[in-house]
């Protein structure tokens, strides 16, 4: 039998969770047990060092020290056969570890291999380019500085690429609030009319399911019928009969019935 | 051939149509109505199947203009981003008066389902709206009935554009 939870608020939290659920893990097996994966593994340690490896997923990841980016990805494109960098970014364990995770997800044609790169980076520090190695990462790390104000250096053209220019904030934080922050919730309002206006146009609306009881001109309600746009507050709210068409009812009361004799 | 000289007080009137110019200009105004192609989103391809061939939009007398310049109507179809509010606005501005503006679907009326910091919750807050069309995205039988309201809305008008209510938008 399930535990009793009461369940009076059930908005406050979730009153049922499974109590036989398991996280779920990926298996994870030493770089050695593939032979391809432990050569490179060992062309790459001979350059850069490396902090941790395994195989998860048929896939070797290799953690690195930050600095030695660019060295790990050049080792890995000239020497191992990485011909391709499928894509690059960054995740936020600000909270969790107070630093990033930057990672590159790598692909060797040759041997139909794929790799990832991570490395921690505190906030604050910034990144080597690989632009010259792999031009997919030109608007890969332009969309991590958006998203996350991760810097990279010597990058040809380090400037946002989903957001406007003279945005604040960097929304993929987990900080940074969904419907935005107070700079985002004006920031057409402020660029189009000036910050004058705000109090013209009024603050976004973002409940769904919003509903205005006084405003006449975007809701009415039933029995309580006035003309559109009437001035309407509590006091002058007044009921209002409810009428039917006359056409679609039916008067069961009169006579006029029918009864069969007999059964069809 | 003198035969053919037409008495006009003798046979059924003389051909002249009585009315006040805020009809004349009205009926003018309201059955060419030029919309600004301006599609933003998935209700961009509803509103090119109203213009094309089977819905048909030339039929009443609307016809897409590519530039805000030759436009009296702004429709605006679709999700509209924080990012591109400045550039919707800089085009409304550059429509020459008398303009109107059909805000087409419900990314355009409230921000839609992206109720998120990006996008522009409601095109009304950069921009006057004369028609809210819900949808997601709305048919073209339904933009057709939104540009019929349209015109119905424009004959109400008058031909004086001062004279009309202005929406707070328009004064700022």
């Amino acid at each position: 039998m399930r535990k009793y939870v009461p369940k009076g608020n059930v908005q406050k939290q979730s009153y049922y969770t499974d109590r036989f659920h398991v996280v779920p893990t990926t298996p994870r097996t030493e770089v050695a047990s593939d032979a391809i994966y432990a050569e490179q593994l060992e062309k790459l340690s001979a350059k850069v060092e490396v902090l941790s490896s395994r195989i998860e997923l048929e896939c070797m990841v290799v953690e690195i020290n930050h600095a030695d980016n660019f060295q790990a990805i050049e080792t890995l494109k000239e020497e191992c056969g990485y011909a391709m960098l499928s894509e690059m970014s960054a995740v936020d364990y600000l909270a969790k570890d107070g630093n990033f995770e930057i990672f590159y997800q790598m692909l060797n044609l040759k041997e139909a291999k794929r790799m990832r790169l991570v490395m921690r980076i505190e906030q604050g520090l910034a990144i080597e380019s690989v632009v010259p190695l792999f031009k997919l990462a030109n608007f890969a790390e332009r969309e991590m500085f958006d998203m996350f104000g991760i810097v990279a250096n010597n990058h040809p053209f380090m400037k946002r690429i989903l957001m406007p220019e003279d945005w604040e904030g960097n929304p993929l934080l987990k900080t940074y609030p969904l419907h935005g922050d107070e700079f985002a919730s004006w920031y057409e309002v402020d660029k189009i009319f000036g910050k004058d206006a705000r109090e013209a146009i009024g603050p976004e609306n973002r409940d769904e399911a919003k509903i205005e009881r006084y405003d006449s001109k975007r809701f009415s309600r039933v029995g309580y019928e006035v003309p559109f746009g009437a001035e309407l507050n509590a006091e002058n709210e007044t009921k209002t009969e409810i009428e039917y068409s006359k056409t679609f009812l039916v008067d069961y009361t009169k006579g006029e019935t029918k009864q069969l004799k007999e059964r069809k | 051939m003198a035969q053919h000289q037409v008495n006009y007080a003798s046979s059924g009137g003389l051909p002249i149509a009585l009315t006040s110019v805020d009809h004349l200009v009205n009926w003018g105004r309201s059955n060419s109505l030029w919309p600004l192609t301006y599609g933003l989103a998935c209700c961009a391809i509803e509103m090119m199947a109203s213009g094309g061939s089977r819905y048909d939009f030339d039929r009443f007398g609307t016809i897409f203009r590519a530039s805000p310049r030759q436009s009296d109507v702004m429709i605006l179809a679709g999700t509209l981003s924080k990012k591109h509010a400045e550039f919707a606005r800089r085009l409304y501005d550059q429509m020459t008066e008398p303009k109107w503006v059909i805000s087409m679907g419900s990314c355009a009326n409230t921000g839609g389902m992206f109720n998120t910091y990006s996008t522009v919750q409601g095109v009304d807050r950069i921009i006057p709206v004369d028609i809210y069309l819900p949808g997601c995205a709305p048919r073209p039988e339904t933009l057709q009935y939104a540009l019929m309201m349209l015109q119905k809305k424009i004959r109400k008008e008058s031909a004086n554009m001062n004279k009309n209510t202005k929406q707070n938008l328009r004064l700022i």
